[in-house]
């Protein structure tokens, strides 16, 4: 039990992170961003690229690979998004656009980095056995750490900052935000370039566990809407509890399941069905939007 | 360690290379005529290697052969096209990639990669004269009354006998666990290991766990299977982007017992993803261990690399199938056109393997397993890894 608790745990921090910048995006914007997954990706392959190619130590191909997705994020907000919001009333328009986007990273990924699965070397070796209860190594505690440290941060900075009460302000009324002089255009581009730099991050981590490959953006993407549509989209204390009990679920699912074959995400999908028809907003959305 | 300049560079290149490689695929202006020949496969998503390997070898030595003046058949110089088509692991696009071959009027295709892929294209090849060299194992498409594909690697259920019974003779192995993907292929593979391991008479502790191929934490998949002890734990049709991590986790795990697949595995991902963690892991190669490998195996990883920017160790198997069009079609100019004499050609059909040391002939197989000939034969090479390369562990045929 304590094996299957520090597993859920461990997904649970990771895919949490994974989760707060889709529901991010999507209640700044309002836009379903399903390149998320593909930023994730990128995110990896650039500290791959740093600390494994161009020799930086870890931690600084972290915090380069998490600005360099925050760049792109920015430029996808300001050249792409922006103006299809802007120009079309549809919001199918910018779904389809990230749908694009997301083909379009893929490509561009596949060119600037080969098709191979890419890994790092492990930032600590060793691994934590207690007794055997639970075996964990001690890379995973750390990347499980620095993933919690990092949505905490984040919640600090949406709580406590002037930049995270107007995107706040933006997510709960974008008129009244504006009519309080808030720049739409402006806090938009950074919740974006932030949502980016999350999904780098975890891309960024996660290369040093499970390393990273071209074909992991879409999965990404799949497992990080399941999150926020059971925590509650654009909520983000939803989002954290989404990926929480997602993390636990696979986890629980595979240890007691194990024998039935691979039925876990079965059972995910099939109880996610269930508990949509009884609460669509999810844990913690409104059922107002 | 590169520097970082290098890195940048290398980025550049991987582009360059990569739109060069799509430049390949347009039609080659030259004096000679054009002997086109397609593939329908996975060059995108999660099992783009598998896919990849397979158009760049072929790229590399297609280009190879033009550099050399163009391949000669029946008294004609040919330059070789190849064109390609990504079928992205969908069984209705492999289809639509069958069709878009049989429109160029070509005759001659490698691929698809997958189970389902080969298996929704044959009634199209069938109908358009189109032989095809699939890297999928159901029996039936090679057995009658079955006759346009031809099983362009070693299937599992050929290799994993050898496998198993040569570490239950030399490492003293009597209980074997099996885990495998949730799709199609890794699971039929899973279940001809289970066959094979019970009719050598070890004790299968463990074959019902599966995972999702997007999984990132093996240890909850590999905990329960772990615990059933097992000598010799078996990677079922596992992909190369998920191999070191289940190695990995399993080491973790406490796991020290033998680990073994019967597909085809890159040194370099095991390096990068397990590093030493992935030493004894046991997986079946091709023919480019220093201890066979030619100078012209060699010769083909150096333009391999120089054309790519890095060589794929799964190309060592998938460096043959062109080769054997090639060879078949001089060996028989008539069937440029018409498969029925390629199908006749290869009841008799053989010619120098340039790619292996030694006196190793090309030449089709496959009567025990299909009843017909309808397998290229390629070296069944059992590769161990020790420190980021693989060492042949022991070498054996089919059929």
């Amino acid at each position: 039990m304590e094996q299957i608790i520090a597993n859920g745990l461990y997904l649970g921090a990771q895919y949490a992170l994974i989760a707060l910048g889709l529901t991010l995006i999507f209640a700044l914007m309002n836009v379903l961003n399903f390149a998320h997954g593909q930023l994730y990706v990128l995110g990896g392959f650039v500290t791959y690229t740093l600390y494994a190619k161009a020799g930086f130590p870890y931690p600084i191909a972290l915090l380069m690979a998490g600005l360099t997705l925050a760049l792109v994020g920015g430029l996808l907000e300001k050249y792409l998004f922006r103006p299809v919001i802007k120009k079309s009333h549809r919001e199918e328009s910018t779904m389809l656009l990230a749908a694009g986007v997301a083909f379009f990273l893929d490509a561009i990924i596949l060119l600037l980095f080969g098709e191979k699965q890419r890994g790092v070397p492990k930032i600590i070796e060793g691994v934590f056995n207690w007794d055997f209860r639970i075996i964990m190594p001690y890379d995973r505690i750390v990347i499980g750490c620095v993933a919690i440290c990092s949505v905490a941060l984040f919640i600090g900075y949406m709580q406590y900052s002037k930049t995270g009460r107007a995107m706040r302000a933006l997510a709960q009324d974008k008129i009244a935000a504006q009519l309080m002089g808030v720049d739409v255009d402006r806090y938009q581009m950074i919740g974006f370039a932030l949502a980016a730099m999350l999904a780098g991050l975890v891309g960024g981590l996660l290369v040093s566990i499970t390393g990273i490959n071209l074909g992991m953006g879409g999965p990404t993407s799949i497992k990080a809407f399941l999150m926020v549509m059971i925590g509650g989209a654009g909520v983000v204390s939803g989002a954290i509890a989404g990926g929480f009990i997602l993390g636990m679920m696979e986890s629980i699912g595979l240890s007691v399941f194990s024998s039935y074959g691979d039925v876990t995400y079965l059972m995910i999908f099939a109880s996610l069905m269930v508990f949509l028809a009884i609460r669509p907003q999810g844990l913690m959305g409104k059922p107002w939007g | 360690m590169a520097t970082r300049r290098s890195v940048l560079r290398s980025l550049l290149g991987n582009a360059v290379l990569a739109a060069s490689m799509t430049l390949a695929t347009l039609p080659v202006h030259a004096a000679n005529p054009v002997l086109k020949i397609g593939f329908v496969g996975v060059t995108s998503g999660p099992a783009a290697a598998w896919g990849t390997s397979n158009v760049r070898s072929m790229q590399t030595r297609a280009a190879w052969l033009n550099e050399l003046g163009g391949v000669t058949i029946g008294g004609t110089t040919y330059d070789i096209e190849i064109v390609t088509f990504d079928d992205q692991k969908d069984p209705k696009r492999a289809i639509a990639g069958m069709e878009k071959m049989a429109q160029a009027g070509i005759h001659y295709v490698v691929g698809p990669n997958v189970d389902d892929g080969a298996a929704a294209v044959r009634p199209v090849a069938e109908q358009n004269n189109i032989m095809y060299f699939p890297y999928a194992f159901p029996k039936a498409l090679y057995s009658p009354p079955a006759s346009n594909a031809i099983l362009g690697m070693i299937a599992n259920y050929q290799s994993g006998p050898a496998i198993y019974k040569y570490l239950r003779d030399n490492k003293g192995v009597k209980k074997v666990a099996f885990v495998a993907a949730n799709e199609s292929d890794p699971l039929s593979q899973r279940d001809g290991g289970v066959e094979a391991a019970k009719a050598l008479g070890l004790e299968v502790v463990s074959s019902s766990v599966t995972y999702q191929v997007d999984t990132t934490d093996f240890t909850p998949v590999l905990t329960p299977v772990l615990r059933t002890r097992p000598d010799l734990l078996v990677l079922s049709g596992v992909a190369p982007a998920n191999a070191p991590q289940l190695i990995r986790s399993a080491r973790e795990l406490g796991y020290t017992g033998l680990i073994s697949t019967e597909t085809a595995q890159d040194a370099q991902v095991l390096k990068e993803g397990a590093g030493d963690l992935a030493n004894g892991f046991i997986s079946v190669g091709g023919a480019s261990t220093p201890e066979i490998a030619s100078d012209a195996m060699k010769e083909f990883v150096t333009r391999y690399t120089k054309m790519f920017g890095e060589y794929n160790d799964e190309s060592n198997t998938k460096v043959y199938a062109l080769e054997y069009i090639i060879e078949t079609l001089k060996a028989n100019p008539k069937a440029i056109d018409n498969v029925a004499e390629f199908k006749q050609t290869m009841n008799s059909f053989s010619a120098p393997n340039i790619y292996m040391k030694g006196d190793s002939t090309l030449k089709y197989v496959g009567t025990t397993s299909f009843g017909q000939k309808r397998q290229v034969f390629v070296p069944m090479v059992v590769n161990e890894y020790q420190g980021g390369a693989f060492k042949t562990l022991f070498i054996a045929e089919v059929d």
